[in-house]
């Protein structure tokens, strides 16, 4: 495979991460993963116990198949967010952290303050960061400068399934960016995800979408096709929207033959 | 990762090839885009494209239009020097050629920018020639330190240096780094530069990166258009320029358009860069880069500089002079190449003005870059 995502040092072959909340079983957790073909799964540090190996939602995961990605969903500060990520690497974890600083418990909006200082204490410390940060590019650029090994800005409000409501600053990130930009958050619906990946994103994060399906497998196939579909639109080279051509003077005509 | 590991990626004659393959649908695509991929830059560079030049024309003036408004932004060169220990095959200035040589000193270096000031010129490049000996970075520090109280802003157009000697050169007062690449095809610059510093392509390639780090607030680029085929040199210029925008953001990028001129030498320009292709090279490079100042000099006829000033061109230098000591004293006889638009600041400002273009004198400050500045009247 040639088209690969690669964060970091590590090469895959999916664009699409999925997130592990909200799912009514661990069974249909694991179908929505299977589904979606994904390679990097996310889990919310607070709601396992990574020293358990019984633990019942980390027994479900194959870590040999998916790259277990601990986030921090739930730290109000910098501080609560680096410890958590030094509990989950102490406790066995890879050094990947998807770093979530969300002192807002109502639409859990990123902190971009503490979520630059916790991404510099982080990189500093070894970690591979991929932070979730509202769509704002200057943020992003000071992220990678600290060293995050994506940026991970959200399309719309966690779990509000509007889509790429952010399109224009998302456009600007991805234009701009110098690591991968993983679109995350707010995608309700394949041609969401399909749209973040024709704006050139490399890769998206889903969650709440296949975990509120009635059939969560399906959405997670479902989810694989739009991603696989946006990317490839992405890359043979879209059409845009013609625009009418305003009326105006010849810009040149001064140019004659022989010019 | 450096832009050399990048240009690596390609080789010149590839390039050239994509482009000649491009169709007249790749150009509408182009065309139609928001956000150019590298394609659809090659489209817009390509020969299909030269049946599409009115309506990319147009493109670019509703884009430099809604960036930069009814603003052309003026500037004045200021040479410093012509010594130069480089071989380049096409300057005037070549270590090879007989003309004489002169270094202003201090008192004539405030002489010929007091002429400049008095002109209304605010924003000023200074140029020399590559003789670290006589025009070094001390050298430049004391002449920026001399002229500093006359000009809003400081730009050099001088040699390559080290990243702590721009650091030095801000510290006195310039915010502004131009250095061409003059070709991007590393054997064609082999071939142009038989000696001295300048061989080496990826110390110059890199220029801009150093001045980048270090802090400058504005950086230029740019191929000379005439020493190989122009469209991959516009290929890659657009690439270096993007690649600046992304990894030194905090800096205001500027893309030059020199077109060869007969200099001092005899040197013939190779490949003759038509008026029709230099306006597509200008509007690709707008749409590829919508932010970037794009630089047009006096090497070019007024009546052409007149025609060029809707189609993407931000900024402008007027009543030029190349040679050093030029603009006090009589000396034009050691010119780096020969100007053609010989109208004055006063008159090109009232031609702008004509048009409907507010010419800006000045759009920035240098007290942006003196921690120890304090306001005038206290």
């Amino acid at each position: 495979m040639s088209d690969q995502l690669t964060i970091a040092d590590r090469s895959f072959n999916s664009r699409l991460l999925v997130g592990t909340g909200k799912f009514s079983s661990n069974q249909a957790m694991v179908a929505a993963m299977e589904g979606a073909g994904a390679e990097i799964v996310t889990v919310a540090l607070r709601r396992v116990d990574v020293e358990n190996p019984q633990d019942d939602m980390l027994s479900h995961i194959d870590r040999q198949r998916y790259l277990l990605l601990p986030n921090t969903s739930g730290a109000r500060d910098a501080e609560e967010a680096v410890r958590l990520a030094r509990l989950a690497r102490a406790a066995g974890c890879e050094p990947w952290v998807k770093l979530e600083v969300t002192p807002d418990p109502y639409y859990l909006l990123p902190d971009p303050i503490e979520t630059l200082k916790a991404a510099e204490i982080l990189v500093r410390d070894g970690f591979t960061v991929l932070p979730y940060i509202n769509a704002d590019p200057v943020l992003a650029k000071h992220l990678q400068e600290a060293g995050t090994a994506t940026v991970m800005p959200l399309g719309a409000p966690i779990g509000t399934n509007k889509g790429v409501r952010t399109r224009d600053q998302i456009r600007i990130i991805i234009e701009q960016a110098i690591v991968p930009v993983v679109v995350d958050a707010g995608l309700g619906a394949p041609s969401h995800a399909a749209e973040a990946m024709e704006l050139g994103a490399d890769a998206v994060l889903v969650n709440t979408a296949l975990a509120v399906a009635h059939d969560p497998g399906a959405m997670g196939a479902a989810f694989k096709k739009a991603v696989e579909a946006g990317r490839e639109g992405y890359l043979a080279g879209l059409g845009e929207e013609r625009v009418q051509a305003e009326a105006s003077s010849p810009l040149t005509g001064f140019l004659r033959d022989g010019n | 990762m450096s832009f050399l590991d990048i240009i690596q990626q390609y080789t010149p004659a590839r390039v050239e090839e994509a482009i000649a393959a491009m169709t007249a649908a790749d150009v509408e695509r182009a065309l139609a885009a928001e956000y150019l991929s590298e394609t659809d830059f090659m489209a817009l560079l390509s020969e299909a494209a030269e049946d599409y030049l009115e309506p990319l024309a147009q493109k670019a003036h509703r884009i430099t239009r809604r960036r930069f408004g009814n603003t052309i932004l003026l500037y004045a060169p200021l040479y410093l020097s012509n010594e130069c220990h480089n071989g380049c095959r096409y300057c005037g200035f070549s270590a090879g050629n007989k003309l004489p040589r002169r270094t202003l000193n201090a008192d004539e270096i405030e002489a010929d920018a007091r002429v400049l000031a008095e002109q209304g010129l605010r924003h000023v490049l200074l140029l020399t020639g590559e003789a670290p000996k006589v025009a070094g970075v001390d050298y430049l520090v004391a002449a920026v330190e001399r002229v500093r109280p006359l000009f809003s802003s400081i730009g050099i157009e001088v040699f390559p240096m080290e990243e702590d000697e721009y650091a030095r050169l801000i510290a006195a007062g310039v915010d502004t780094l131009t250095v061409y690449q003059e070709t991007y095809n590393p054997e064609l610059y082999e071939q142009l530069h038989p000696f001295g510093r300048k061989r080496d392509y990826a110390w110059r390639l890199a220029t801009p990166e150093r001045g980048g780090a270090a802090g400058l607030r504005r950086i230029g680029i740019g191929a000379l258009l005439g020493l190989g085929p122009f469209r991959s040199e516009a290929f890659f210029t657009g690439l270096h320029g993007r690649y600046l925008a992304r990894h030194f953001w905090r800096s205001q990028l500027s893309v030059s358009f020199p077109r060869m001129r007969p200099a001092d030498g005899g040197f013939q320009p190779p490949v003759t860069v038509s008026d029709r292709h230099f306006v597509q090279l200008i509007c690709a490079m707008r749409l590829l880069l919508n932010d970037a100042g794009l630089i047009l000099s006096t090497r070019e006829s007024a009546e052409l500089r007149d025609h060029l000033l809707p189609l993407g061109i931000t900024q402008m230098s007027a009543g030029s002079c190349t040679a050093p000591g030029g603009y006090s004293g009589t000396e034009r006889a050691t010119e780096q190449f020969a100007i053609d638009d010989e109208r004055t600041p006063a008159e090109f400002a009232a031609m702008l003005r004509e048009k409907g273009y507010d010419p800006v004198w000045k759009d920035w400050d240098g007290l942006f870059l003196r921690p120890d500045a304090h306001a005038a009247n206290h």
